[in-house]
């Protein structure tokens, strides 16, 4: 006698018609299942040893030779689509699984933590290094040169005269003992003037740094700054080339639609000396010119000083304020955020500007 | 320098119509730049009329004040009112409260009617005031923004004036005239009068100029006047101090007569206000002609006046009322008295003119710019009359400025000229230029002809002599800055104007690109970034006692710095030696708004003077090469001025966040950032225990370079400073030499030879002295384990059971491939067993 489960009739393995109401049973608990726990229960249900099926496999060694064959067919193939349901059903319950798993594991990723900090590069830094790159560009040197100056690079060499009011301690830092000459550079043109001296004609150098004047600092004004000047010496430069080269240098920094303008001015160190503005459409308040820096052709006063022959070469020169460039180009209005090193400013900018 | 156009348009077409915005944007194509715009105008509007005062009523009040009742005839008899509006009256006469007493029934007075504005956005209307109803307003000076008097009405007959009922005060009063100012560049001096800027009118407009100063009539010869000597005996530069001295003599002024307001309101748009007949003729000659002048009282000259330098010891009472000693380069105008003028600066106390004052002398001199300047530096005293001087005035002016001032003293007050005058002096010598023709095409970059060369200089007012294809050029006395050909190619430019000049860009030679250095700052400022660090720029002005702090690492040791002559806060007077008091500052300042997690770094310039002098007693001449010898000179006197970077670390490395627990800078974020800066540039920095006065003593790491060279400093910050600075316990610091990195870093990096043999790797254990730095240990296993060793790294650092006290363990991974093969077990643990045994040679080491 068979040991059978309670309630589980072994349908005889010759009757194809109770093996056939056995796979059906199966094959309806097996879609039934909802879970692959469920599915387990009916594996073992209708697969396992104590199964109808099983034991109607089990069965077919009773009985007669003659009859093993049919019996074995009929519950083989019953046996192969109960196992091949089963293994349907759990393909489907293991995606469904595995696509549960990854819908619990969903997070909120606009709550992602910032776990490095991002660095940032002062503006008028990057600027510094923008304007720099451009003239590289064009084939032209960087030049630098000490602060803390001689007075003779500051002013004679560049033909400010003994008593000219720009030497006055109003607007120079000069420092003790204050008879030695020495004094804080109130441009960057001593560069200049280095580079004239340590270098062969033809010349094209562009000097960026830092200088000094003796301004309180208020929402406009700063005792230190910074400032880029360009010095070109060859044979027959003339204004037009001075022209030519701010134009490209407006375009490279303000784009294709920059405008330059020059008016006259005066600067002891060239001559003839002209005001630069540059045409600024996105200004506050509707587009205007906007004065950017001075320029002009060397005084030849300058040339000489640098031991240049006046007569065989000629140079022009300028020079801009980086503060004021990154106030109307990025719209800083006050001149103490550039200075104070609040961090909000620097890292609005990133590495750009 | 301010123009009030109704004075620009007597010499000049300016239209009727033009504002001053108007000739501002004319006046800027040749270099003059506009600065402001002053239009009384702007704040001031009618109906304000002249009227006069039928009768007046005095009625005093419960508050003790006595107010006039006041009917004031605004509309000439018979005429109609022509005016409507709420508070006009129809008859014509107005009724007016007033509260002023310096008037009488009869008196023409300025009437402010309802309707009317006046500056301070002040409304007038009709209002209730002490029982009746005031229409209108008798003004004063002040109320109009012409004056300080406020005290009492203006009565029109003391200005001079008898004008018809009726008329328009703003007129009269020129509070229709405007001024534009704009800004003189220091070699145009001429500019500083309305001469000159008529002149750059016409040039920047083609169009017709008059010049005031051939308006005058002057003698043919000034002789016979007061006596004058010019006696210079010690030039500066050689340039006399006085080379022209005119001076002309006008007896029986009232100088107690009014001004007329045309030249109140023309002198007090240009800047300056209405002080007394005489002083105003001056001034108003001064911004008409460019030529100071100066009016002594004639009574109070004793004897010869001699145009000399100062004594020693000499003194002199200034028209401002105070005592000043004089310098032996101060040039002063004397007489036998003594001094009676800083010449060119200010007129002595005791021969001003004052309002008893009958007879004038009038003085139209020549004085040298640098002397002059240096007086008013000397004695502080700017002026417009040393403004001018100091920038050079016009040699020929000055018997035209004298002539002028004589003929207004004569006109406005009453007085009769003599006939005879003064004017001793010596006309220096112009400068001829030689302008090559093609040179000023040249220099330009665009194609001038001859024949417009010939008219710019000409409509200068140069006088033009030709040589071959040279022009030669003498220019006009009024223009002491044209010198050079380069000068008069400007003004060629100029006056064509620099929009016409061409643009060109000229090819540079090919270039060498950044230079190494200049590539290797560049990398260093963007890895610090990149590293999530925040670059700032802090002002290189520190304190002595910060300089004391950090640019020493002991305590006590000194480091001669930089003071600063004349700096903006004593405190802040000195340059830095380091970069961290100005990051420390930085740091501050964010803590303060509330930004406490901060990684911030900067690169700069420090100062470090070497003991001894610095600079160099005198410097080279002007407009030559220096010797090899001056220029190294020069050179020699200028203190080391090395990058440096420095950076300062406190709170977290960054934002506290669901999910994220920040961690705290630390010391050895300290020297790992300042590894960092070493090896991107190729520098690998040795580290060693170090000490420094600013840094924790037990947390500060040297930084050195592998040939021994000290470069740096990393570590804790002292917590003593930190309180004292009110920053957080455990902020922490670096400072580098970059330059002395810059200078380290290879030329050239030899590849390394990639063994794809398989690792071995080993860990030890070594228990040592506390006190022993771990970085030794980790160089004798190095040096100990031979070739086969790839790496080291120390992964645990153990203190506590089963150590002994004062021991430390140390765990070490030692990592061993062969280039050539693939090691068995007992080569690596050969190698290991070697390593273990230097370090214990070495230190005393016992694996655990």
């Amino acid at each position: 006698m068979t040991e059978t489960l309670p309630g589980v009739t072994v349908p005889d393995p010759l009757d194809e018609a109770a093996v056939t109401a056995a796979v059906s049973r199966a094959l309806e608990e097996i879609s039934g299942a909802s879970t692959l726990d469920e599915l387990k229960a009916v594996r073992l249900a209708h697969t396992g040893e104590k199964s109808p099926l099983a034991l109607a496999n089990r069965a077919i060694g009773a009985l007669p030779k003659e009859s093993k064959s049919s019996a074995g067919k009929i519950v083989g193939a019953a046996r192969g689509r109960v196992n091949k349901a089963i293994a349907e059903r759990s393909e489907v319950l293991e995606a469904e699984n595995d696509a549960r798993i990854l819908v619990e594991e969903t997070v909120d990723v606009t709550a992602a933590p910032r776990r490095r900090r991002a660095g940032a590069r002062h503006p008028l830094s990057t600027l510094q290094d923008r304007v720099s790159e451009i003239f590289v560009g064009m084939g032209w040197e960087i030049a630098e040169g000490p602060e803390l100056e001689s007075e003779w690079y500051n002013f004679d060499a560049l033909n400010f005269k003994p008593d000219h009011p720009a030497r006055e301690m109003q607007d120079t830092f000069f420092v003790e003992p204050a008879d030695r000459h020495l004094l804080l550079r109130t441009h960057t043109s001593p560069v200049q003037v280095r580079s004239m001296l340590e270098r062969d004609v033809p010349i094209y150098v562009l000097c960026p740094g830092k200088v000094f004047r003796t301004d309180e600092l208020d929402a406009t004004h700063t005792p230190v700054f910074h400032q880029f000047e360009g010095l070109a010496i060859d044979e027959g430069l003339s204004m037009a080339d001075l022209r030519g080269t701010l134009a490209h240098f407006a375009r490279q920094m303000f784009g294709q639609e920059a405008q330059i303008r020059l008016r006259p001015n005066f600067f002891p160190f060239t001559e003839p000396s002209a005001e630069l503005d540059i045409w600024h459409p996105g200004a506050k308040g509707g587009p205007r010119w906007i004065e950017w820096g001075g320029c002009g052709m060397v005084n030849p006063n300058v040339l000489r000083a640098a031991g240049i022959d006046p007569d065989v070469y000629s140079g022009f020169a300028f020079g801009m304020g980086i503060e004021r460039t990154l106030m109307f180009r990025n719209d800083v209005v006050d001149m103490r955020d550039m200075i104070e090193g609040d961090v909000r400013f620097s890292e609005h900018f990133g590495m750009e500007i | 320098m301010r123009i009030p156009l109704s004075w620009l348009r007597e010499y000049t077409q300016l239209p009727a119509g033009a504002t001053a915005e108007d000739l501002m944007a004319e006046l800027v194509a040749v270099g003059l730049e506009e600065e402001a715009v002053h239009r009384p105008a702007d704040s001031i509007a009618g109906p304000i009329v002249v009227g006069q005062v039928l009768s007046l009523v005095k009625e005093p009040q419960t508050n003790g004040k006595t107010i006039n009742w006041c009917q004031v005839r605004v509309v000439p008899e018979g005429h109609e009112q022509t005016l409507t509006g709420k508070g006009i009256d129809p008859s014509g006469v107005q009724g007016i409260v007033c509260g002023a007493h310096n008037f009488a029934e009869g008196d023409k007075v300025v009437v402010t009617l309802p309707g009317a504005t006046l500056p301070g956005d002040f409304h007038i209307a009709a209002r209730k005031t002490y029982g009746h109803v005031s229409a209108g307003m008798i003004a004063s000076a002040r109320e109009l923004g012409i004056g300080e008097d406020h005290d009492g009405i203006i009565v029109l007959s003391r200005l001079g004036l008898d004008p018809e009922i009726g008329t328009d005060a703003l007129e009269l009063l020129g509070l229709t005239d405007e001024a534009a100012e704009i800004n003189v560049t220091p070699d145009r001096s001429y500019c500083f009068s309305i001469r000159g800027i008529a002149r750059e009118y016409a040039h920047a407009t083609g169009t017709a100029f008059e010049d005031p100063a051939t308006q005058v009539a002057v003698p043919e010869k000034l002789e016979g006047g007061y006596p004058v000597v010019l006696d210079d005996r010690a030039p500066v530069y050689g340039v006399p101090g006085c080379d022209r001295f005119v001076a002309r003599t006008v007896r029986g002024v009232d100088p107690t007569r009014p001004t007329p307001p045309w030249m109140v309101s023309r002198l007090r748009l240009a800047g300056v206000r209405s002080i007394s007949l005489p002083v105003d003729i001056s001034n108003y000659v001064m911004f008409e002609l460019g030529q100071p002048t100066h009016c002594y009282d004639l009574d109070k000259l004793t004897g010869t006046i001699t145009v000399r330098r100062a004594e020693d010891g000499e003194k002199i009472e200034t028209l401002d009322g105070k005592i000043r000693d004089l310098d032996a380069e101060d040039l002063l105008i004397t007489d036998e008295s003594g001094p009676i003028g800083i010449a060119g600066v200010m007129g002595g106390a005791s021969t001003e003119c004052s309002d008893q004052t009958v007879n004038v002398l009038v003085e139209a001199a020549h004085f040298d710019t640098v002397t002059v300047g240096r007086s008013r530096r000397r004695h502080k005293l700017p002026s417009e009359a040393s403004k001018r001087f100091e920038r050079g005035v016009d040699w020929e002016v000055a018997d035209e400025a004298a002539q002028r001032v004589v003929d207004l003293l004569v006109e406005l007050g009453g007085g009769t000229a003599d006939e005879a005058g003064t004017d001793v002096g010596t006309e220096p010598q112009r400068p001829e230029i030689v302008l090559p023709a093609a040179f000023a095409s040249e220099r330009i970059g665009m194609e001038f002809s001859e024949e417009l060369i010939a008219r710019v200089l000409g409509d200068l007012g140069a006088e033009i002599d030709r040589r071959g294809h040279d022009f030669l050029v003498t220019p006009p006395s009024w223009r002491n800055d044209l010198e050079t050909k380069e000068d008069l190619s400007e003004e060629v430019a100029r006056l064509v104007g620099y929009d016409k000049i061409p643009s060109r860009l000229p090819v540079a030679p090919p270039g060498r690109g950044f230079t190494r250095t200049q590539q290797q700052r560049r990398r260093l400022v963007q890895a610090l970034a990149d590293a999530g660090l925040t670059e700032v720029l802090a002002y290189p002005f520190v304190s002595k006692a910060a300089n004391e702090t950090f640019g020493v690492a002991e305590a006590g040791a000194a480091r001669p710095a930089v003071k600063l002559a004349n700096p903006l806060s004593e405190e802040f007077g000195w340059l830095r030696t380091s970069m961290l008091p100005g990051l420390i500052e930085v740091a501050k300042r964010n803590h303060s708004r509330g930004f406490r997690d901060l990684a911030l770094y900067e690169t700069g310039l420090v100062f470090l003077p070497a003991d001894g002098a610095l600079g160099t007693a005198t410097i080279p001449p002007l407009g030559a090469l220096p010797s090899e010898e001056e220029l190294e000179e020069l050179d020699a006197g200028l203190p080391d001025q090395p990058l440096h970077v420095g950076a300062i670390f406190t709170g977290h490395d960054s934002p506290a966040a669901a999910g994220h627990t920040p961690r705290v800078w630390d010391w050895a974020d300290a020297i790992d950032v300042a590894r960092l800066a070493g090896e991107v540039l190729g520098v690998d920095l040795v580290v060693a225990q170090g000490s420094h006065q600013a840094f924790h003593p037990g947390r500060t790491a040297q930084l050195s370079l592998r040939s021994g060279e000290l470069v740096g400093v990393a570590g804790e910050l002292h917590p003593k400073l930190l309180e004292a600075h009110d920053l957080p316990a455990r902020t922490v610091a670096l400072e580098l030499d970059a330059d002395a990195l810059f200078e380290a870093a290879p030329d050239v990096i030899v590849a390394r030879h990639i063994s794809t043999f398989p690792v071995a790797t080993q860990d030890v254990a070594l228990i040592v002295d506390a006190a022993i730095p771990a970085d030794e240990v980790k160089e004798a296993l190095r040096e100990g384990a031979g070739e086969l060793l790839e790496e080291v790294h120390l992964f645990d650092v153990y203190v506590g059971r089963g150590i002994d006290e004062g021991k430390k363990s140390l765990a070490f991974a030692l990592r061993f491939r062969a280039p050539d093969r693939t090691l068995t077990a007992d080569e690596a643990s050969e190698a290991r067993a070697a390593a273990v045994a230097r370090a214990a040679e070495r230190y005393g080491a016992v694996q655990r």
